[in-house]
C-alpha cells in the first residue's frame, strides 16, 4: 500500500518503452484493423445502417453479447474461486489441475466445439442426464453459454492467480491482528487487491467470447433469430462475396466491444484508486 | 512458507471452508475441463494405441507440427518483448489516455478470429492494398508461412501485456525507486528488482500466449490456404482429418495440443524449482 | 537476453519469408478443391502423376487444398496460387472469373459444362426407416425432423434446398408459391442448421438428432460404410437435382507459373476412362456412358433435373434464394 503518490516519476525508460509500445501496437493491431474501416467506408451510410440493423443482425447481437456477458460473469465468479484454491490450498493433484486450466487455449476451437457438443448433446456424457430433466444444452443458446464459458475461463484464472500468489501475507496477518475475522479480511483487504485483476479477467473473457466462432458454431444450432451469433453472419456475408457487408458487421462488433472494454478498463482504474 | 506455525489461522480459512471451496472449484473444473479432455482422449484412443501413434507419425501431421512450432517460436518471443515493454510503460508511469491505450491492446481479443484473418486478406490479398505489388515482386505473405505467423501474432498480441499490467500496477514502484536511489541503472533495476517480482506473471503470460498461438484455428484458417503438407498447422490438420471421417486420427492430433498443457506444467514446475534453488 | 530474443525472432522471420518452400525437382500443381473430394483427388493425383510421367517424361507433384467451396474460391481470388480449381458449384468459379483470374466462358472449355462427374442429393435415414420416409413429401410431415446444413454458409446445402424446390415444380407441376410453401415447411422441420455438410452428418450420426439427413450421394454412401450398415440406410427420392461440381484452369496463375499444359492435361484426365473410373469408385456419377453402365448398380436411377433448366443458372438462383433478404431468409422472418 502506497502512502503517497510520487508525481514526478524517477523511473527511467518511459520514452523508449512507450515509443516501442505504440510502434508495435500500430504495426500489428491498428494498421490492420484500419483496413476494416476503409473497406466499409466504401458503403453509403444508408447501406451501412441497413446492414447492421437488419432484424436478424439485431437478434444476433443480443445472443452474442448477452451470452458473452453471462459467460464472463460465470467465469469471474468461478475463475476467482479456482485461482484462489490453486494458489492457496494444497491438495492431491493440484499441479495437474493447474495445468488443465490452459486447456481451452490449447484445444483448437473447432475441436472444443465438437467435443462440447458431443458431451452435452442428448446422448452425450452430461447431456443424457440433463435432457430428461428438460434442460437442453446442445443446439440452444445455453450451448453458446457453455462454449463461451469454456473458452473464457483461463483468462480470469490466469489474471487473478499471480496476484493471489503475490499477496504479502503480512497484510493478512495485520488484518487478523487488528481483529478482523477471515471473511472480513477477504472482503475488505484481499478482494480490493484482487479487484483490478478480476476486472481485467472479466473484460478479457468477455471480449474473447464475443468474437468466438469455431467452438460456438458446433454447439449453437445456429437457428436464425434464436441461436445465431454475429460472427456467423459475417461468414454468411463472405459466402455471398459481400466483403463490405462483412466488414460493416465486423466494425460494429469491434466498436461495441471496444466501448465495453473501455468502460471496464476505466472501472478498473477507478477500483485501483479505491484500493489505494 | 516457513512461518506458518504462528500465523496460520490469520492467513487461511477453517478446514471446512477450504474443503468446500476446493470441492466447488474442482467440480466446476471437472464439468468444464476434465470431461471435455477425457472425451478428446477417449475418442483419440478409440481405435487403439497403434492407430493413435500412426496418426501422429503421418507426413502431413509431422509437417503441421513443424509449422505450428515455428509459428509459436516467432510469435511468442515477439509478443513477450512487447508485453514486458508495454507493461513497464503503462504500469510504472501515469499519463493521460492510459485506459484508452490498454483498451487498444485488448482489442485483438475481441476481434472475431474470422475477422482477424480477414484484415490480413484485405491488406495482403490480391484484391487488397499490397497484394498486387507483392505478387509482382514474388513475395508471398498470404497463403504462406509469413501470413500464418502474422495472424498468430495478432491473435496472441495482448496476452503477456495484459498479464503483466495488473500485476505490475499492484506492486507499485517503491522497490524500483529504492533501487535507483541506491545507484542501480535502469536495466539493472529491471532485471534485479522488477523481474523477480513479475516472473510468475511472465510465465503465465507466456504459457497462455503459447497455448493460444499453437491452438489458433479461425484466423489461421483464413490466411493459410490449406495446402496439404505445407501450410496446415496442427488445428487445421485436425479439421482436415475430422472432415475425412478419420475421428481417431483427428482427436489424436488434437490430443497433442492438449498434451501441450501438460508439457507447460512440467516447464513451469522446473522453473519454479530452479527459482527456489537460486 | 531480450535483445537476443528480438534478433533471433527477426532472423527467423526473415528466413521464413524469403525462402520459398522447397520442393522436389519437377513441376508442382496446386489443386484448390472443396471438402468432400479429398479421397477422390488423392487417387486422381497419384494416377495422373504416373500418366503424365509416361506421356511427357516430367515428374509432377500435385498439392491439394480443401475447404468450403466458397471459402476456397475467396482464397483463390485473394491470391492463393491455384493452377486448377475443382469446386462445388459453378457460381464460385464464376466469382473467380469475375475478378479476371479465369477467362470468361470457362464453362465451355471442357465437355459437359466443365463438370467431369456429377452427384445428387439423397436421404440418409436410421436403420429400418422408422418414420417411413420415401420421398420429399414425407420430409414436411409434422413430427419429422430433417437435418441439413445452412444453405447460406456452404455450397453443398444449396443443392439440397434447390432439389426440394425443384421437386415441387417438376414432380407435381407446382408453381412458385407452392414451392415456397413447401420449402418453408421443410425448413421449419430443421432443428439445427450446421455450418457445413460435415457438421450435419455429425449431428445426425453421432448425436442422434433428427430422422433424416439430406446428403450428397457419395457422403451418404460413405456414412453407411464407415459409420455402420446396421445403423443407417439410404433412401433415393423419386426426383432430385443433378449436382454438377465444376472444374477450371486458373488462367492468370498458370500463365505466370508456366504450367498451363500440365494443368489442362490434369483436368482433361478427369474425362478419360481412367479418370471416370476413379470418380465412380468414389461414388461420383461418371459422365462416360461406358463407365456409368459398369457401375450401374451403385447409382440407382433417379430422375434428375439441372439448375439451368429450373432456376436459370446459379447466379439467378443465388440472388433469388440465398442472398440476404432472399427466400431462404424470409422463412425465418418473425411472424411467419
Amino acid at each position: 500500500m502506497r502512502l503517497f503518490k510520487i508525481q514526478n516519476n524517477v523511473l527511467p525508460g518511459f520514452g523508449p518503452t512507450m515509443a516501442y509500445t505504440l510502434f508495435y501496437l500500430c504495426l500489428i493491431v491498428l494498421i490492420p484493423l484500419s483496413a476494416l474501416i476503409f473497406k466499409s467506408a466504401g458503403m453509403t451510410f444508408h447501406d451501412f445502417w441497413g446492414t447492421v440493423t437488419a432484424p436478424r443482425v439485431l437478434a444476433s447481437y443480443k445472443v452474442t453479447f448477452g451470452m458473452a456477458l453471462l459467460a464472463a460473469l460465470v467465469n469471474a465468479l468461478f475463475g476467482t474461486l479456482v485461482a484462489w484454491v490453486l494458489a492457496r490450498y494444497h491438495f492431491f493433484g493440484r499441479k495437474i489441475v493447474d495445468a488443465l486450466v490452459d486447456l481451452p487455449f490449447a484445444l483448437p476451437t473447432a475441436v472444443a466445439g465438437i467435443t462440447l457438443a458431443t458431451i452435452y448433446s442428448g446422448n452425450g456424457w452430461i447431456g443424457r442426464y440433463l435432457e430428461p430433466r428438460g434442460i437442453k444444452v446442445a443446439n440452444t443458446p445455453l450451448g453458446i453459454l457453455v462454449a463461451m464459458t469454456f473458452i473464457g475461463l483461463p483468462f480470469v484464472v490466469r489474471t487473478v492467480q499471480p496476484v493471489v500468489e503475490e499477496i504479502d501475507s503480512a497484510i493478512e496477518e495485520a488484518a487478523a491482528c487488528l481483529g478482523a475475522n477471515r471473511w472480513q479480511t477477504f472482503r475488505l483487504v484481499i478482494l480490493p487487491m484482487l479487484l483490478p485483476s478480476l476486472l481485467t479477467g472479466f473484460a478479457l473473457s468477455f471480449a474473447r467470447a464475443v468474437g468466438e466462432y469455431g467452438s460456438v458454431i458446433f454447439i449453437a444450432g445456429n437457428m436464425p433469430m434464436v441461436s445465431e451469433i454475429t460472427p456467423l453472419l459475417i461468414i454468411t456475408k463472405l459466402e455471398q462475396y459481400d466483403y463490405k457487408g462483412a466488414t460493416a458487421l465486423a466494425l460494429v462488433m469491434l466498436l461495441a466491444s471496444f466501448t465495453l472494454l473501455f468502460v471496464i478498463n476505466l472501472l478498473q482504474r477507478w477500483s485501483r484508486r479505491f484500493a489505494d | 512458507m516457513a512461518d506458518h506455525s504462528l500465523s496460520r489461522g490469520a492467513r487461511t480459512e477453517p478446514r471446512w471452508v477450504r474443503w468446500i471451496l476446493t470441492t466447488v472449484a474442482l467440480l466446476f473444473l471437472a464439468l468444464f475441463l476434465v470431461v471435455p479432455l477425457a472425451a478428446v482422449f477417449s475418442q483419440a484412443l478409440d481405435k487403439g494405441v497403434a492407430v493413435y501413434f500412426a496418426a501422429l507419425h503421418e507426413t502431413d501431421a509431422l509437417s503441421s507440427i513443424r509449422l505450428t512450432l515455428l509459428t509459436a517460436l516467432v510469435a511468442v518471443p515477439l509478443n513477450l518483448v512487447f508485453g514486458v515493454v508495454a507493461a513497464w510503460a503503462i504500469a510504472k508511469f501515469s499519463f493521460p489516455g492510459k485506459s484508452f491505450l490498454i483498451t487498444l491492446i485488448d482489442l485483438p481479443f475481441s476481434v472475431s478470429p474470422v475477422v482477424s484473418g480477414l484484415i490480413y486478406v484485405l491488406i495482403f490479398g490480391l484484391q487488397g492494398w499490397l497484394g498486387p505489388w507483392l505478387t509482382e515482386h514474388g513475395v508471398k505473405i498470404l497463403f504462406a508461412v509469413p501470413g500464418i505467423i502474422l495472424a498468430t501474432i495478432f491473435v496472441t498480441f495482448p496476452f503477456v501485456a495484459r498479464e503483466l499490467i495488473p500485476l505490475m500496477e499492484a506492486q507499485g514502484k517503491d522497490e524500483e525507486e529504492a533501487a535507483l536511489v541506491l545507484g542501480a541503472t535502469g536495466l539493472q533495476t529491471f532485471f534485479r528488482v522488477t523481474f523477480p517480482n513479475i516472473r510468475w506473471g511472465i510465465i503465465y503470460g507466456v504459457i497462455l500466449c503459447n497455448a493460444r498461438a499453437m491452438g489458433e484455428f479461425g484466423a489461421v484458417s483464413v490466411v493459410s490456404g490449406h495446402i496439404r503438407g505445407s501450410t496446415n498447422t496442427i488445428p487445421l490438420q485436425v479439421e482436415i482429418l475430422y472432415n475425412e471421417y478419420n475421428y481417431a486420427a483427428a482427436f489424436a492430433v488434437a490430443s497433442l495440443l492438449a498434451l501441450l498443457a501438460v508439457v507447460t506444467l512440467i516447464v513451469k514446475s522446473v522453473v519454479e524449482w530452479k527459482l527456489k534453488q537460486a | 537476453m531480450i535483445k537476443r530474443l528480438i534478433a533471433g525472432s527477426i532472423m527467423i522471420f526473415t528466413l521464413v519469408s524469403v525462402t520459398p518452400p522447397s520442393h522436389a525437382a519437377g513441376i508442382t500443381l496446386l489443386n484448390v478443391s472443396y471438402d468432400p473430394t479429398r479421397e477422390l483427388y488423392q487417387d486422381v493425383n497419384a494416377q495422373f502423376a504416373r500418366y503424365w510421367k509416361g506421356k511427357s517424361g516430367e515428374d509432377v507433384i500435385i498439392r491439394q487444398s480443401h475447404g468450403g467451396s466458397g471459402k476456397q474460391a475467396r482464397s483463390v481470388i485473394d491470391g492463393l496460387e491455384a493452377d486448377v480449381v475443382t469446386l462445388g458449384l459453378a457460381l464460385d468459379i464464376d466469382a473467380i472469373s469475375e475478378k479476371g483470374l479465369i477467362a470468361p466462358g470457362w464453362q465451355k472449355r471442357l465437355p459437359h459444362n466443365s463438370s467431369p462427374y456429377t452427384s445428387t442429393i439423397v436421404f440418409l435415414v436410421r436403420k429400418g426407416n422408422p418414420k417411413k420416409i420415401r420421398d420429399w413429401d414425407d420430409l414436411v410431415k409434422p413430427g419429422v425432423s430433417v437435418i441439413t446444413p445452412n444453405p447460406k454458409t456452404g455450397g453443398n446445402p444449396r443443392w439440397a434446398y434447390l432439389a426440394a424446390w425443384g421437386y415441387v415444380l417438376k414432380k407435381k407441376g407446382g408453381n412458385e408459391a407452392q414451392a415456397r410453401e413447401f420449402i418453408t415447411r421443410l425448413y421449419k422441420n430443421v432443428p439445427v442448421l450446421d455450418s457445413g455438410a460435415r457438421g450435419s452428418l455429425t449431428t445426425f450420426a453421432q448425436r442422434g438428432v433428427g430422422d433424416v439427413l439430406l446428403a450428397w450421394e457419395n457422403e451418404a454412401f460413405l456414412a453407411v460404410t464407415e459409420l455402420g450398415r446396421d445403423k443407417f440406410e439410404t433412401v433415393i427420392p423419386s426426383i432430385s437435382i443433378l449436382a454438377e461440381p465444376s472444374v477450371a484452369v486458373v488462367d492468370r496463375n498458370v500463365t505466370r507459373r508456366g504450367t498451363r499444359a500440365v494443368a489442362q492435361a490434369y483436368l482433361e484426365y478427369l474425362y478419360t476412362p481412367e479418370g471416370q473410373e476413379i470418380a465412380a469408385k468414389h461414388h461420383y456419377r461418371p459422365r462416360m456412358e461406358k463407365i456409368a453402365l459398369q457401375y450401374a448398380d451403385q447409382f440407382p436411377k433417379v430422375k434428375l433435373f439441372t439448375i439451368d433448366e429450373l432456376f436459370g443458372g446459379w447466379k439467378a438462383a443465388q440472388k433469388k434464394h440465398f442472398d440476404d433478404g432472399g427466400i431462404f431468409d424470409q422463412i425465418y422472418l418473425p411472424g411467419k
